[in-house]
């Protein structure tokens, strides 16, 4: 498969610190490893050919059956070359931490804020990693596949689970 | 002369301020939706600000793993609920790439006219609530009667005003209904009216153009450090339409502009939503003409029975005489028969519903309407993952769709186009005077159900 | 009033206190969701909720009869909803908007507060998601009704 010149340029320089390169359903993906985030993103910011603008999104996924279990998954456009790249970042459990994008891009700190939110993935060097969906006394993060679909921690009114 | 007199003043008695706390929200008529913005006043002024979301979280994410792939579409309606279309083919668009299935050209053509019009409601929306908050009431008045104008046509398409889960994957739940060309075109024409109307009210109204202008104003970088889209970007002048940039559907043959602002304060976001109505219309009087017309007669001589007629007359044994009789569906359901399925949706078995009256009247129809629906059949998409982006109302709409093989979304995550912006939203305030508040948190155009989800 | 006299006269005042009341309800639209764009199109011009004398929305609970409950009530919007019902005076009215308020809707999930009737008592439940304006104007007939059989010097 012939890969665009995005993902040829992250594996000649990031080759060891990338797990996977491809292209699934017409979209670019890569899988790092998550003590290069920053760096791979600054790449894709600053490097003359790529010019990846816009971080576009950050979310993440549960995969209870896999390790690491969960995986973070960024979107980012390239205004001036009209691409779009997806970064995939797996995470273990048991040390949930990736490091954060605010020096990028301000716009990350509300999206990992609800990353951690509904996945509890904590971002390092985060500067205020509140809730920001759900409220503070709220416990357990539910976008998890654990986290029943109507368990409700009502603030007001009847205790009903 | 008057000046000097406040220098005197602010000379010979410093006045010591004392710095306010003002919660606005989560239930303030300003803020349409709910939303709490809490900001330190130093007079009149606003130095600090921080935005607190989630008052509207409903799960959406969550309870889009619940279903199969056709539960999340009522769900998307609710997104943004002022222009739910738009989200509803975002979705389907998403799964669909998943499917590696292309949708007829017909199709293309009625999600891009649908769009259009939920794109004008948006906007119409946007400007007249903002426009009332600077106490311009009758222009308020104004846009809900042209806002009516074209629910009543999404209506005649869809059975419903505003949460209409018009999609299907694969297709739309119908084709057009008698006449909706002309009714369309007669609807624009008034809501033209009106908007002339409304830009003859506030375009150079004194009061209106100086609480807009030089207000909340945003620079290109901070917006693309934040990820704005939409309206809200462009007013600041960076040229980003998704559906220019990356075109989905048939957008690429048709003509049309992205209204671009110079200052990216209040009054240019007015302007280009203004200028992007107008864009939106001219799509889709050019999506009509250039919509591949198919037969779209039912022919009424025939005599098809009706779906109850032949049921109760199969209970009885009666069933002789039945066999490819055609039969009319219900009139809930009028344009989801053979005759507009057929020319709208995708033949293709395993991703569409069949045509009603197929399901009603025989026993393939029947049982692969039940395929599809049943928990653990229906649609299953391959393993994967894709991103699709529409142009939703207030910026580019996402949809993240994480298939693992089975006949449920394994995770939908969308990138809802209000939540940067918001995100953003502290540095069109700080500086600026408690007042403005409104004109700018009104230009955003917040919508609750996408940004909260 | 406890004079013979006064049962006939009271119950006429009564009567006229209710009719007083139920045609001029300051409303407090508590709109947080999708219903309120069917709140907005019933308050406009087309559909016009003047007509019953309900056109004058208050934004402060202190000021409001009725309050609207319009849209989906999340678990971390429910003690604002409640302090709103708390504030205002009696005597007052809630109408529950919307399916979402009703009962919580199709929104069975960790959110959502399934019906507002678990925080705070409710006079009369307009179904729909969302209701059409139509329906609306009948839920409001509904309630004026009610305001006007009810004793109304309690
Ligand atoms: S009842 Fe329906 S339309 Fe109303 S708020 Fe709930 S989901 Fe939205």
């Amino acid at each position: 498969m012939e890969l665009g010149v995005t993902l040829r340029k992250l594996k000649e320089k990031f080759g060891d610190w990338l797990f996977d390169v491809g292209q699934a359903f017409g979209d670019d993906f890569f899988v790092a490893h998550k003590d290069k985030v920053v760096e791979i993103s600054r790449f894709l910011r600053d490097d003359p050919d790529l010019r990846y603008n816009f971080l576009i999104d950050i979310t993440a996924v549960d995969y209870p059956q896999r390790r690491p279990r969960f995986e973070v998954v960024y979107h980012f456009f390239s205004l001036p070359f009209k691409q779009r790249v997806r970064m995939k970042v797996p995470v273990e459990e048991n040390h949930a931490e990736v490091p954060t994008l605010i020096s990028l891009w301000e716009g990350a700190n509300w999206f990992e804020r609800e990353v951690w939110d509904m996945f509890g993935i904590r971002f390092s060097g985060h500067p205020d990693l509140r809730r920001i969906l759900l409220y503070e006394s709220f416990e357990g993060h539910p976008l998890r596949k654990d986290y029943p679909v109507n368990k409700r921690q009502p603030l007001v009114g009847p205790k009903i689970s | 002369m008057r000046n000097e007199l406040m220098d005197n003043v602010e000379t010979s008695t410093p006045v010591s301020t004392n710095r306010m706390r003002l919660s606005i929200g989560p239930s303030h008529p300003a803020t349409h939706g709910t939303v709490k913005i809490d900001v330190e006043l130093d007079g009149e002024t606003m130095v600090d600000a921080q935005v607190e979301i989630g008052y509207l979280h409903r799960a959406f994410e969550k309870s889009c793993e619940q279903g199969n792939y056709m539960h999340p579409i009522p769900y998307t309606d609710r997104l943004n609920y002022v222009s739910p279309l738009i989200c509803n083919f975002g979705y389907a668009q998403a799964v669909e790439k998943l499917l590696a299935i292309e949708i007829t050209e017909r199709c293309k053509y009625i999600r891009v006219i649908m769009s259009e019009l939920s794109r004008v409601t948006d906007h119409l929306t946007c400007i007249g609530a903002s426009a009332m908050e600077l106490g311009a009431f009758t222009v308020f008045l104004y846009l809900m009667k042209a806002r009516e104008y074209i629910y009543e046509l999404i209506e005649d398409v869809t059975g419903a005003r505003l949460t209409v889960s018009y999609v299907r994957i694969g297709g739309v739940k119908a084709d057009f209904p008698w006449e909706f060309e002309k009714k369309t075109r007669l609807a624009l024409r008034k809501t033209r009216e009106v908007l002339d109307e409304v830009d003859r009210l506030l375009t150079k109204n004194r009061i209106f153009y100086d609480r807009m202008r030089g207000v909340g104003v945003c620079t290109p970088e901070i917006a693309i450090q934040y990820g704005i889209t939409g309206p809200f970007l462009r007013s600041c002048g960076v040229n980003y339409d998704v559906r220019k940039v990356t075109p989905y559907l048939v957008y690429d043959c048709l003509d049309f502009e992205v209204p671009l602002g110079i200052q990216g304060d209040n009054y240019d976001r007015y302007l280009c939503r203004l200028r992007e109505m107008e864009q939106s219309m001219r799509i889709v009087e050019q999506a009509f003409d250039r919509m591949p017309k198919g037969e779209i007669n039912v022919d009424f001589e025939g005599r098809p029975m009706s779906a109850a007629e032949m049921r109760d007359l199969s209970k009885f044994g009666a069933t002789e005489g039945l066999l490819r009789r055609s039969v009319n569906a219900e009139p809930t359901l009028a344009g989801s028969e053979r005759v507009f399925s057929g020319l709208v949706n995708i033949p293709e078995r395993k991703v569409m519903l069949p045509p009603k009256e197929e399901t009603y009247s025989n026993i393939e129809g029947l049982m692969n309407h039940f395929k599809m629906v049943m928990t653990g059949h229906g649609l299953r998409p391959p393993k994967g993952e894709t991103y699709t982006a529409v142009e939703g109302a207030n910026g580019e709409l996402g949809f993240f769709v994480v298939s693992d093989g089975t006949d449920r979304p394994y995770r939908v995550r969308c990138r809802p186009p209000c939540f940067p912006t918001m995100a953003a939203l502290p540095h069109f305030l700080i500086g600026y005077s408690m007042a403005d508040l409104i004109p700018t948190f009104g230009s955003v155009n917040m919508i609750g159900g996408e940004l909260d989800r | 009033m406890n004079t013979p006299a006064g049962g006939f006269f009271t119950s006429r005042l009564d009567k006229m206190i209710g009719w007083a009341r139920k045609y001029s309800i300051f409303q407090y639209p508590f709109v947080t969701a999708c219903c309120g764009m069917e709140y907005m199109a019933t308050a406009c011009s087309h559909y016009d909720i003047d007509r019953f004398g309900a056109g004058l929305p208050r934004f402060s609970p202190r000021q409001a009869d009725v309050l609207f409950v319009v849209g989906t009530i999340s678990h971390k919007l429910a003690p604002a909803l409640k302090m709103i019902y708390d504030q205002m005076c009696e005597p007052k009215w809630v109408v529950a908007f919307g399916v979402c308020t009703c009962t919580g809707g199709f929104y069975d999930n960790y959110a959502t507060v399934m019906g507002i009737d678990t925080i705070i008592p409710v006079d009369v439940y307009i179904p729909g998601c969302p209701p059409r304006p139509e329906t609306v104007l009948d839920g409001l007939m509904k309630l004026q009704k009610k305001i006007q059989n009810q004793p109304q010097m309690t």
